[in-house]
């Protein structure tokens, strides 16, 4: 009977054993960096850095990719509800969800890094590119100040414009305004092929897109009341701005297959001559390069509808890493992020990538295209640096309604009710649940 | 007391037999507790709560979460999606599969080809059908050229009329999915139904011809009756399967135009990743649960019906 019993708990035990060492951390190097990242078309020159550190140094740095971005987020936020977060990674949600990792205690402060030395590393970068990493004095998500990220790089949203197309219809320069934008489209459609892509099913694009003319049209502050809650999206201003969808719907300057197509497919598009427009990221002439290396294309920014205030496009956030505040590498890992925020090595990404480097004076030779990109940082800004940010529930509706009104399934008025019902909910639901 | 029950032959203390037996079934509970009995209640207990993922705080915040969720109209519309996805999927799926099985049940030549190619669908990754049924779908078209080989094929035979942006048009986004989604799951149809049909007693065939039955009513008469349980199983697995489709859905649409092929799932996934609400995923995920749970009930009681008869 003993033995059966042995016989049968020695099984059980041995089950439990490996369950239990399942689900304890990995015998990983304990010496070794860990770096979880996103960013496909880097991470074998990652890697060539990784083992240039290795002999340099005889530190390990392992680099491991997880993508697509949507799917890394996932991980990083499960890796940190089980505190198994990396040596280094990056927060690629938008700007609350990275002060709930700081103010959780998931990320270091860097502050004392940057400002070490007379402030040597923080002045080898590009003011636009570290400002999306810093949480000023009494910022309004309560994080204590610093900064608690290293850009890699920085990236402008911008329009692409096939060069070819538009010279075959005696077109030498790109279009200033939006009513020159307008009347050319028409003749690129005249002529078969469509006018301006992109991947708005991709939610952030078409949010991108709509915050760059939302600026335009009514300036920063009133978005920014909006977002407080102080302006309706019933407003005059904010139908005129649904109504540039509609718009460009209406005169085919864009395909309805547009808020079906993820940015990928909108690449290949343009990369294949299919598209005289596209709106994309500096990221996309590494793209582009790849898909058709004989494409010629200028970069420009969207055409301007209004004069009365400056049209800003996204830029300066790029990739950025930070530091488990957990991790017992903390010095390595910051020392690691200097030797790759370094010249040599940011120059040497910038190359192999056609990325725009963070370091200011690792402006290496440049593809043009590239450094038209770069041109729009004299005239961006991003969420990160704004002084409000909307509800998640309300940008999901405000970017699905966008789709609805393209598609011609509701009006702009329709959809801006939709918006503020929701807007309305929310902002009620805070002040319940405060 | 306790002699009592002693000495009516009742003994509360687990005994060597007990004991080695549980010892056996140990390892199983302890898999099953972890992965299956732990995450149902800390979903049940997230859904009580505003949670962000992230924080460590989790205030609890009772029933909020369903009660959100009763006047949420996207879910109930994600709810409506896959029902109608599954209906496509009960009737078109399974009928295509049905008859493909009663074909290649037959002495018809090349038969293990057509089980081999039949079977392939089920079996190529769901991303990647997606994507190359994204490239069969798509809209748009240069100089009267479609880019979307559907597009090209209707326009080849005059059919210019149906040309569509097959994703993007809210009449049909949906129906494609379904349809996509059928012709994905369809081989596991068929492979139930041929191992059904094969085990069928030949004699039957034959009893039934001697009596003059025709094609058809031995159909209804033998085949039918006998394929039940087979059928059903096949039910159950395609309404399972059915309600629960995202894959597609992520790589087709990613849930648009607006919210037209809009799943529970992704409604789910949304909540989570993009929204940062896990509280009232949990509370989606624990409702969308009851819903699965209460469509099987339904089906098993009618499966017993069926069986009585």
């Amino acid at each position: 009977m003993i033995k059966n019993l042995f016989a049968g708990l020695l099984p059980a035990v041995f089950a439990a054993l490996i369950l239990i060492s399942g689900c304890s951390g990995s015998a990983k190097d304990q010496s070794a960096i860990t770096v979880w990242h996103w960013m496909v078309d880097r991470h074998e020159v990652f890697v060539e850095l990784a083992k240039q550190y290795y002999e340099e140094t005889g530190i390990l740095v392992d680099f491991q990719l997880f993508a697509p971005s949507d799917i890394y987020s996932q991980k990083i936020t499960a890796a940190a509800q089980a505190r198994i977060l990396p040596d280094i990674f990056g927060v690629l949600d938008v700007r609350s969800i990275f002060a709930k990792f700081i103010k959780n205690g998931f990320i270091l402060n860097l502050n004392d890094s940057f400002n070490e030395n007379n402030e040597e590393w923080k002045k080898s970068f590009f003011e636009k590119a570290l400002a999306v990493n810093v949480f000023e004095e009494s910022n309004h998500y309560g994080v204590e100040p610093g900064i608690y990220a290293v850009p890699l790089d920085v990236t402008t949203e911008m329009m692409v414009y096939n060069k070819a197309v538009l010279q075959d219809l005696g077109v030498q320069a790109p279009p200033a305004t939006f009513e020159e934008f307008l009347t050319l489209a028409e003749k690129i459609r005249a002529e078969g092929i469509t006018p301006l892509v992109s991947g708005w099913s991709e939610l952030w694009l078409i949010d991108c897109f709509a915050s760059n003319y939302a600026f335009n049209i009514m300036g920063q502050d009133k978005v920014m009341a909006t977002f407080r809650g102080e302006v309706p999206y019933t407003d005059p201003d904010w139908i005129k701005l649904f109504g540039i969808f509609q718009l460009l719907a209406q005169k085919n300057i864009i395909d309805q297959g547009i808020v079906t197509k993820s940015n990928k497919f909108a690449e290949q598009d343009f990369a294949l001559g299919r598209a005289a427009f596209a709106f994309n990221g500096s990221w996309g002439v590494n793209v582009y390069h790849d898909m058709n290396p004989n494409i010629t294309y200028g970069v420009m920014p969207p055409p301007a509808i209004s004069k009365e205030y400056p049209f800003l496009v996204w830029g300066g956030a790029g990739s950025s890493f930070v530091i488990n505040r957990g991790t017992p590498n903390k010095d390595k890992a910051i020392a690691f992020l200097k030797w790759l925020t370094q010249k040599e090595q940011q120059q040497f990404l910038a190359e192999k990538t056609k990325n725009l480097p963070a370091n200011r004076y690792a402006l290496a030779d440049l593809p043009s295209e590239l450094y038209e990109f770069s041109k729009g940082m004299e005239n961006s800004t991003h969420p990160t640096i704004w002084p409000a940010e909307e509800d998640l529930l309300v940008k999901e509706k405000f970017t699905k309604g966008l789709q609805s009104i393209i598609i011609g399934e509701k009006e702009p008025e329709e959809v801006a009710r939709e918006v503020q019902e929701i807007k309305e909910r929310q902002m009620q639901r805070a002040k319940n649940r405060r | 007391m306790h002699q009592e029950n002693n000495k009516a032959g009742y003994n509360f203390l687990p005994s060597k037999d007990i004991l080695t037996s549980f010892s056996f079934i140990l390892p199983a509970l302890i898999i099953f507790a972890v992965f299956y009995i732990y995450p149902f209640f800390e979903t049940f207990n997230l859904a009580m709560r505003d949670w962000d993922g992230i924080s460590f705080e989790r205030p609890f915040i009772g029933f909020l979460n369903f009660k959100d969720l009763i006047h949420d109209k996207i879910w109930w519309q994600s709810v409506w999606h896959a029902f109608y996805i599954t209906l496509f999927a009960l009737t078109f799926q399974n009928a295509l599969a049905f008859c493909l099985a009663l074909a290649c049940d037959r002495e018809i030549r090349a038969k293990n080809f057509y089980r081999l190619v039949f079977f392939i669908p089920p079996v190529l990754s769901e991303v990647v059908v997606g994507f190359v049924w994204k490239w069969i779908l798509e809209g748009g078209a240069q100089n009267g050229q479609y880019f979307g080989l559907l597009n090209h094929w209707l326009a080849s035979i005059g059919l210019n009329s149906l040309v569509t942006d097959w994703l993007s048009n809210p009449k049909t986004a949906l129906t494609v999915i379904a349809v996509v989604h059928s012709w994905k799951g369809f081989g596991w149809g068929f492979v139930m139904f041929l191992a059904g049909l094969q085990v069928i007693d030949h004699e039957l065939y034959e009893a039934a011809r001697v009596d003059g039955a025709d094609a058809w009513k031995t159909f209804w008469n033998v085949t039918v009756p006998m394929m039940l349980p087979v059928i059903l199983v096949v039910l159950i697995l395609t309404i399972l399967g059915s309600m629960q489709a995202f894959v597609l859905v992520l790589s087709m649409t990613r849930g648009g135009p607006g919210f037209h092929t809009e799943v529970p799932v992704t409604r789910i996934l949304w909540s989570m990743v993009t929204t940062q609400q896990y509280g009232y995923a949990c509370a989606l995920g624990v409702t969308f649960g009851l819903i699965l749970i209460a469509l099987s009930a339904a089906l098993k009681k009618i499966e017993k019906r069926m069986t009585r008869i």
